[in-house]
């Protein structure tokens, strides 16, 4: 079985590039170039020194001890909340703005969900001084507004999308719109795993430097590369795709991918695309989608902004039913727990994301000599008002 | 066997208006009657628009009459069971326009077949890359003589316009320029070496412009270039006006005419 992208964009039957004819020639120009750009020298030589010295890499691979004896297995966080921005989202965007670089493209448009894509993507454009647009539902403006302060701060035009669920899917489609009204200057840095090819196979290759850190973290620390599980939560995918990337065909390494369950799969307010989804077409790519039985997009929800999105990365959906992947998913409130657990045992306040990976803890079955990766994707300072909120600690 | 689409561009070789419209707006059992009535005003081809809730390629305004024909129930099968008769009523040439995602949940040969079966001549499907309809759906759609009509824009290069006019019959959408539709950024007709560029190529298709094409003069000025244009989101606004839609329809024809 094999894992990464083919020749043609697809993962299984998964991917592909479902655009209309006025994005070809900009998808077109990445998918020819992305690779060629992506091995040269000069790209990598000025990618790995932006890594270590502007984004802070490596990332720690820190023990949890407190938290490891409270699940009675060895579990190991990979600290991306600790790069700049507070997400693993900069790996991708310092990755992609030196490819618009090669490309000769002057502005940058991204979506976002959380906001933390578009952080790190303002961040990456007030860097290399690019004009920049973000898109963002208008619901997650309110709910992630520190984040939106951030972007304004850095430079960036915050546009909200006003359409559908107004959340990520649809500041997804007015991204797109964008690049379509833009099609000569504009480069689109999409933040996460999913979109038309090569962009799920790209966003993959700059995320893969978290299990290439894991490996040797883990050899130093244990004596043994592969862990017996990784974790991660699954909105598009893209800290997943990262954690999971150099474990793909080492089929000993548990691969734990985690899904928001929202109010619960059944309630109806649900963001559980392997449960709910079939097979069908959103931003350009051919996955598992949450849909009516017509074939309309279904309006996702989570208490996470980052992990309200109908669809997942075609590559998560070809490791679903590879069977490759186990796929969990986690209600808002158990992920609300999972928040308070780590931020008493550890003294880390986590992302409502990656708190979803962290809830799995407990079933997944590890056992006690079983070393366990939990990717805690990001921090949780943007979800402070939610936490002081819902843990009533407020005044 | 006979297409209505390849028969009309024989008929009428200049000046062609096509119109289009989303199924299920303003009302969801207007289809019909918003048809017979554009044949009524001397429209000569007729896009109907399955929406979508994610059209990607939208402006706002055919967004928006997507989101209200999707409320009032507009669905495939609905649209099926309200075109089974319309050959009975009018013979001008019908395509149906929409996204991948909707048709293939309805299954794409079943959609083929029901296609037929009702009378469409002509399909769209913007988001469907031409690579994957060459290699999955080509003889599907030839098998049930429908036109499968692809669009091109200013940024394609001739390579790609004549692989597109090989596997396509009916005619060439020419995207007037680099935009969602409904665009108002008055570059429609300003293209004139895209046009001629094109148009030199010599094509085994016809080809028609749209995308921005909103009054009398934009129309005239694509016809120029073309055999004729498409007017969509400035039709939809027109359907919106107070007044019947026998009134709307007349006078917006009207004014695109003359």
């Amino acid at each position: 079985m094999k894992y990464s992208v083919d020749e043609n964009g697809f993962y299984g039957k998964f991917g592909g590039a479902y655009i209309p004819e006025m994005l070809h020639p900009n998808v077109e120009e990445l998918r020819e170039n992305y690779l060629k750009i992506m091995q040269s020298p000069d790209f990598q030589e000025e990618l790995q020194v932006l890594l270590k010295d502007y984004v802070g890499r490596p990332t720690p691979l820190y023990f949890a001890k407190r938290l490891s004896a409270k699940y009675n297995t060895q579990i190991y966080l990979k600290r991306e909340d600790l790069n700049h921005t507070g997400a693993h989202k900069i790996n991708n965007t310092v990755g992609q703005v030196l490819m618009a670089q090669r490309l000769g493209k002057k502005r940058i448009i991204a979506e976002t969900g959380a906001g933390q894509h578009g952080v790190a993507t303002a961040t990456v454009c007030a860097l290399m001084n690019l004009e920049c647009i973000v898109y963002m539902g208008e619901v997650d403006i309110l709910r992630q507004a520190p984040n939106v302060a951030r972007m304004k701060m850095l430079g960036a035009t915050v546009v909200p999308a006003t359409s559908g669920s107004r959340t990520l899917k649809d500041a997804t489609n007015e991204a797109i719109r964008d690049w379509i009204n833009n099609p000569e200057d504009t480069y689109y840095i999409i933040g996460s795993v999913v979109g038309p090819h090569p962009y799920p196979d790209m966003v993959a290759r700059f995320q893969a430097i978290i299990s290439e850190e894991m490996k040797w973290q883990l050899k130093e620390k244990t004596g043994n590369e592969n862990p017996n599980y990784v974790v991660a939560c699954v909105g598009g995918g893209s800290n997943a795709a990262g954690a999971f990337y150099h474990y793909l065909d080492t089929p000993e390494v548990k691969l734990v991918a985690v899904e928001a369950a929202g109010m619960g799969v059944e309630s109806g307010e649900s963001a559980a695309t392997s449960v709910l989804g079939k097979e069908g077409v959103i931003h350009g790519s051919r996955t598992l989608l949450m849909q009516t039985e017509d074939g309309q997009v279904t309006e996702p929800y989570s208490i996470s902004a980052g992990l309200d999105y109908p669809g997942v990365g075609p590559m998560h959906a070809h490791l679903f039913e590879s069977k490759r992947a186990i796929f969990e998913n986690i209600t808002d409130e158990e992920a609300l727990q999972a928040v308070l657990e780590l931020t008493r045992l550890e003294g880390i306040i986590p992302a409502l994301e990656s708190a979803h990976a962290l809830a799995a803890l407990s079933r997944i079955g590890a056992k006690p000599d079983d070393v366990v990766v939990v990717n805690l994707s990001g921090r949780g300072d943007k979800d402070l008002s939610t936490y002081l909120d819902r843990f009533q600690l407020n005044g | 066997m006979d297409n209505r689409i390849k028969s009309l561009f024989e008929q009428k070789p200049q000046g062609l208006l096509s119109v289009y419209f989303t199924a299920g707006y303003p009302n969801l059992e207007d289809t019909v009657p918003i048809i017979l009535e554009l044949e009524k005003n001397g429209v000569d081809l007729i896009e109907v628009g399955m929406p979508f809730s994610d059209p990607l390629a939208d402006g706002p305004t055919i967004q928006q009459s997507s989101d209200i024909a999707l409320r009032n129930g507009m669905t495939i099968p609905k649209l099926f069971e309200q075109l089974k008769d319309i050959r009975q009523q009018t013979q001008i040439p019908l395509v149906l326009m929409g996204y991948l995602n909707p048709v293939m949940q309805y299954g794409v040969e079943r959609f083929c077949q029901k296609a037929q079966e009702v009378g469409i001549d002509g399909i769209i499907l913007p988001d469907l890359p031409l690579s994957d309809y060459v290699r999955e759906y080509k003889q599907m759609f030839e098998q049930h003589n429908l036109s499968k009509i692809f669009l091109v824009t200013p940024q394609t290069p001739e390579k790609r316009i004549r692989e597109i006019d090989s596997h396509t019959n009916g005619f060439v959408y020419m995207v007037s320029s680099a935009s969602t539709t409904g665009s108002t950024n008055g570059k429609a007709v300003a293209n004139t070496d895209y046009f001629q560029r094109v148009r030199q190529m010599e094509l085994r298709n016809p080809s028609l412009i749209g995308f921005g094409i909103h009054d009398n003069d934009t129309f005239s000025q694509a016809c120029q270039h073309a055999k004729g244009a498409i007017i969509g989101s400035a039709f939809i606004k027109a359907l919106a006006q107070e007044g019947s839609l026998q009134e709307n329809i007349e006078s917006f024809i009207q004014r695109i005419r003359n």
